[in-house]
């Protein structure tokens, strides 16, 4: 957990970095260089395994935004008016914004002002690479919620009104921990646990608790919401690292879902600059496989044209390249269908916990 | 009784009406919005060759109204009108008119489409067509109820009598008839008539949909189209047939003469020439000529040349005509027309026009409209059979900046094309006039009008890119790199930095800057002239100096002035390239300021011989 020194010398850093970058295209334009800076491109074309953490990151491969177009004149005034905005009023005040907030602020910058807030979080994590930080180093808070907790740990979390210790199963309610945005103001105090399993949907979540699938086998579940947030992907991360637990992911059958697992386990492509941060590469995927499919006969949708096309995208993602993956999307391309974790209650509602879940972690070597 | 006598009996000939009652879809009226924007286009279309024949401005108001289950069409305009008693067979008699015998270009040709219009009525409705007709301001008007008798082909006269009608002159028809109103699409009624109104700019159209709206297309010009008069066939591509038919039927005693007056473009020459190559005598009898001999004339006919048959049978649009009916529908940034000479198939004189609008309020993304027009009267149905469209869909747009995805096809891109053929005779697929036929002939002209176009277009386009460009560039500089500068030294808490070296860069500007220094007393002053842009630049520096400099490097020419001397130098650089002149000076005010406040004293550098836009950091002169 973060000292308040730490926080300081944090915060001093991240204020040299950013006047840094003013002070580089300060001095390209006093040399009479067209001002500019490069960054590595951020397409699947360019992102490599780097076998130092076993993780995928950003590769040779560079962009460079200039001021010699329109719209790259216009990229790096943003960038200038953004990093003028995080110095004076976010690190110099000790003040943060939300990045939804951020896109707002940005109303009175003119000619400036971002069209749409992807633009800003773009951009945002533009300065992430350029300056080798995170956002949270700068303040700026995501919007939406992390994930949830339940499981048998305790923890404690430094907030705004001072110290809260709580364990993850007796002192929260049915929903579990909501885990903060910045994961790193948790300490992890003790455990019981013997693995960690991140879970697609609240359906799902909320079955597993209501089975006491927890209890019966030491899980610590967390509930990734969708596509994961940062805060989640962390606290996967560090429930890994710190506690030496290993994780499974339990996702719906398809080819969007298999990308949740990836951004877990490989990382994602728009932020392989934090990889190394996020990503927990010891992370299997646990289900709903293709496999599953015909092994448990699960009722199934129809795969639809974009399904089809992010499957066969799948195949030439640097980060699917592993025979398990080429066999399951091959499977299923030729099968045609997909399949919803939801789908198991269609045998009863305790099938999941008592019949699929163990079978799959004993085949794993999980149980 | 034999078979074939009993087979005899049942033999009869079919009245036109009977056979068009049968087949409607021949005659455009298949569907029930088809049935009502056909039953107004051919009613326009009447209006307006009568007018034109007339010599006035047309003026023609159009409108549709529910009636129980029925739609009322009534089309009025301020045309010539028509006497009480051709009435009757103008509007319910088919194959009825003044065109089909004479080669001349209008609109109408066969006398059907009206006369359709009326049976398709009486067919659906039961009704009679009621129709007001006035011929000038100081006689009455008069009025008929008519309904065809289809077993005859005649017209049935239910009422006609004078009658009071407001207007000076003009006729107005109301039939009432099965149909469905539609409007978003192009092949609607409104659609039908914006087309018409573009083609026709001299026409004020006026249309009252059924729930009562109301919309003016108007006029674009205040002159009439020229007026087509009619010709003798010209001899090119003439069929045997029509020949044999020619020589059977004529008056005319001798073939040379025949020769000369039947066909348009021959003279006592060519008819010569004609007799000598197909071995016949010039004096011989047009009716007596054998299969034999009529082929061989018919060979001689294809073997000569003969010139172009005359244009004043066929009234083009005009390419400024073009221009103002496009204006007038569509919001557009560049407009290229053309009009092609006139040239001949199966011996009709046609030509070709084509307009290209682009960009403005058009979809960038969409296929390309293609407008469709014969003899002004434009092609709404049957796209995809028509010579036009087959024409468009092979040329290679993308050469000429358009989309093609798939290389050939009807382009994609922010365009609208209008192609116009005037003929004498149009070949259409069918008699409702959807589509041209693919004769050779129409298909080349109509392909070398469109790549006429196509190349205006692309000049247009190359050039708006360098223009575009050079407006980038200056919104750059503009509005965008001294924010940046201005944001800079906000965050750095610096001077703000000089963007005129980053500014030469971009505009491939030279680039001239000074320094000057402090040394022993002196000021040591270097000048740096880059040339950024990708041409040589040959040009005079000139430094405006109290005194005499020295030291200079390389030498420089010094002329003295009334209050100092000029210092300068002949330069020529080569893209990219750099030179630098130096020289000292006397420092007046040793005692106090430094450096940069002496060189702020100085007099800007000054460049003779370049215009002052692609100069930066010096004077122009």
């Amino acid at each position: 957990m973060q000292s308040s020194e730490d926080k300081i010398e944090k915060s001093r850093c991240a204020q040299e970095k950013l006047t840094g970058l003013a002070a580089t295209l300060y001095n390209q334009f006093e040399q009479g260089i067209v001002p500019h800076i490069s960054l590595p491109s951020r397409t699947k074309a360019n992102i490599e395994f780097s076998s130092k953490d076993d993780v995928w990151i950003y590769g040779d491969q560079e962009t460079t935004r200039s001021v010699k177009t329109v719209r790259g004149a216009k990229t790096l005034l943003k960038t200038v008016h953004l990093a003028e905005l995080l110095i004076k009023e976010h690190l110099q005040n000790n003040r943060g914004s939300t990045l939804r907030e951020i896109y707002y602020i940005s109303e009175n910058w003119d000619i400036a002002k971002f069209h749409e807030q992807a633009e800003s979080d773009r951009l945002i994590e533009d300065l992430e690479i350029v300056t080798a930080l995170h956002r949270e180093d700068f303040h700026v808070r995501p919007e939406e919620d992390g994930a949830s907790v339940f499981g048998p740990l305790r923890l404690k979390e430094k907030t705004r009104r001072g110290e809260k210790e709580m364990h993850c199963q007796e002192d929260v309610g049915e929903a579990g921990y909501q885990i903060p945005f910045n994961v790193d103001n948790i300490e992890f105090l003790s455990h019981d646990a013997s693995m960690v399993m991140a879970i697609e949907t609240g359906g799902m979540y909320a079955r597993l608790i209501e089975n006491g699938f927890d209890e019966q086998y030491n899980a610590i579940l967390v509930h990734i919401k969708g596509q994961p947030a940062r805060s989640t992907r962390r606290i996967i991360k560090r429930l890994n690292a710190e506690l030496n637990l290993p994780v499974v992911v339990f996702t719906d059958g398809d080819p969007w879902s298999y990308r949740i697992f990836a951004s877990i386990a490989y990382g994602a492509i728009k932020s392989a600059h934090l990889s190394e941060h996020l990503v927990t590469p010891t992370a299997r995927f646990l289900g709903v496989q293709p496999s599953d499919i015909v092994d448990y006969n699960l009722s199934t949708d129809k795969l639809t044209e974009q399904d089809m096309q992010a499957l066969r995208s799948e195949l030439t993602d640097p980060r699917f390249a592993a025979p398990y993956w080429d066999k399951q999307i091959r499977l299923q391309i030729d099968l045609k269908k997909k399949a919803e974790q939801q789908a198991f209650a269609g045998k009863g509602l305790d099938y999941v916990t008592k019949t699929y879940l163990p079978e799959r972690l004993g085949e794993m070597g999980i149980i | 009784m034999e078979i074939a006598e009993e087979l005899a009996k049942q033999q009869k000939a079919i009245s036109v009406a009977e056979f068009f009652e049968k087949n409607r879809q021949i005659l455009g009226f298949d569907s029930a919005p088809r049935a009502l924007i056909t039953c107004v286009k051919e009613a326009v279309d009447n209006s307006l060759d009568a007018c034109e024949d007339a010599g006035i401005l047309p003026d023609i108001f159009v409108q549709i109204k529910k009636s129980g289950e029925y739609y009322l069409v009534i089309v009025e305009d301020n045309g010539p009108g028509i006497v009480p008693q051709e009435i009757p067979r103008v509007f319910a008699k088919l194959l009825y008119g003044s065109r089909f015998h004479t080669l001349r270009q209008s609109r109408g040709q066969q006398g059907i489409g009206i006369s359709a219009a009326v049976l398709y009525s009486q067919l659906t409705s039961g009704k009679p067509t009621r129709v007001i007709s006035k011929i000038a301001p100081d006689r009455p008007a008069h009025y008929c109820e008519l309904l065809i008798n289809t077993a005859k082909n005649e017209p049935e006269i239910l009422r006609s009598e004078e009658a009071d009608w407001e207007r000076p002159r003009g006729t107005r028809v109301e039939l009432e008839m099965e149909g469905t109103y539609v409007r978003s699409r192009r092949q609607s009624v409104f659609g039908s008539l914006k087309s018409a109104a573009i083609v026709n700019p001299h026409a004020r159209i006026t249309l009252v949909e059924p729930e009562g709206n109301m919309v003016v297309f108007e006029r674009a010009t205040e002159s009439l189209p020229k007026k087509a008069y009619a010709i003798s066939p010209h001899p090119a591509g003439i069929e045997l047939g029509e020949l044999i038919k020619l020589l059977r039927y004529t008056d005319k005693k001798k073939l040379r003469v025949f020769l000369k007056e039947t066909f348009s473009s021959i003279g006592a020459i060519s008819a010569q020439e004609l007799c000598s190559r197909a071995e016949i005598d010039p004096e011989a009898s047009p009716t007596g000529l054998d299969h034999e001999q009529a082929k061989r004339l018919h060979s001689a006919f294809k073997a000569i040349k003969v010139k172009s048959p005359p244009v004043d049978c066929l009234s083009p649009i005009g390419e400024e005509l073009i221009k103002a009916g496009l204006e007038k529908e569509f919001r557009l940034d560049y407009i290229a027309t053309t009009v092609r000479p006139v040239s001949v198939y199966s011996g009709n004189p046609f030509l070709v026009e084509v307009g290209l609008g682009y960009g403005g309020e058009l979809e960038k993304e969409s296929r390309v409209e293609i407008l469709r027009f014969a003899n002004r009267v434009p092609l709404v149905y049957q796209q995809g059979a028509c010579a036009i469209t087959h024409s468009v869909e092979s040329v290679s747009w993308k050469n000429y900046s358009l989309g093609q995805p798939t290389g050939s096809g009807v382009p994609v891109g922010p365009a609208v094309l209008l192609v116009h053929i005037a003929s004498t005779n149009i070949p259409f697929t069918s008699e409702s006039k959807d589509a041209v036929a693919d004769m050779p002939e129409i298909l080349a002209e109509i392909d070398l009008g469109l790549k006429e176009v196509a190349r205006k277009l692309r000049r247009y386009l190359s050039r708006q890119s360098i223009l575009s460009e050079r407006r980038e560039k200056e919104e750059i500089i503009r509005k965008i790199l001294p924010r940046i500068a201005k944001k800079l030294s906000d965050v750095l808490d610096r001077e703000e930095p000089d963007i005129g070296p980053v500014v030469a860069r971009i505009m491939g500007n030279l680039l001239v800057s000074r320094k000057v220094e402090r040394e022993n007393g002196q000021l040591s002053v270097k000048i740096l002239v880059e040339n950024h842009s990708d041409l040589l630049r040959s040009f005079k520096l000139h430094e405006l100096l109290a005194e005499q400099a020295d030291s200079i490097t390389p030498e420089a020419r010094v002329i003295p002035l009334g209050d100092g001397y000029d210092h300068h130098w002949k330069l020529s650089l080569a893209p990219g390239q750099k030179a630098t002149l130096s020289y000292r000076i006397a420092c007046r005010d040793a005692s106090n300021g430094d450096a940069s406040s002496a060189g702020a004293k100085m007099k800007e550098p000054v460049v003779e011989g370049l215009d002052a836009e692609i100069v930066t950091g010096a004077r122009v002169i």
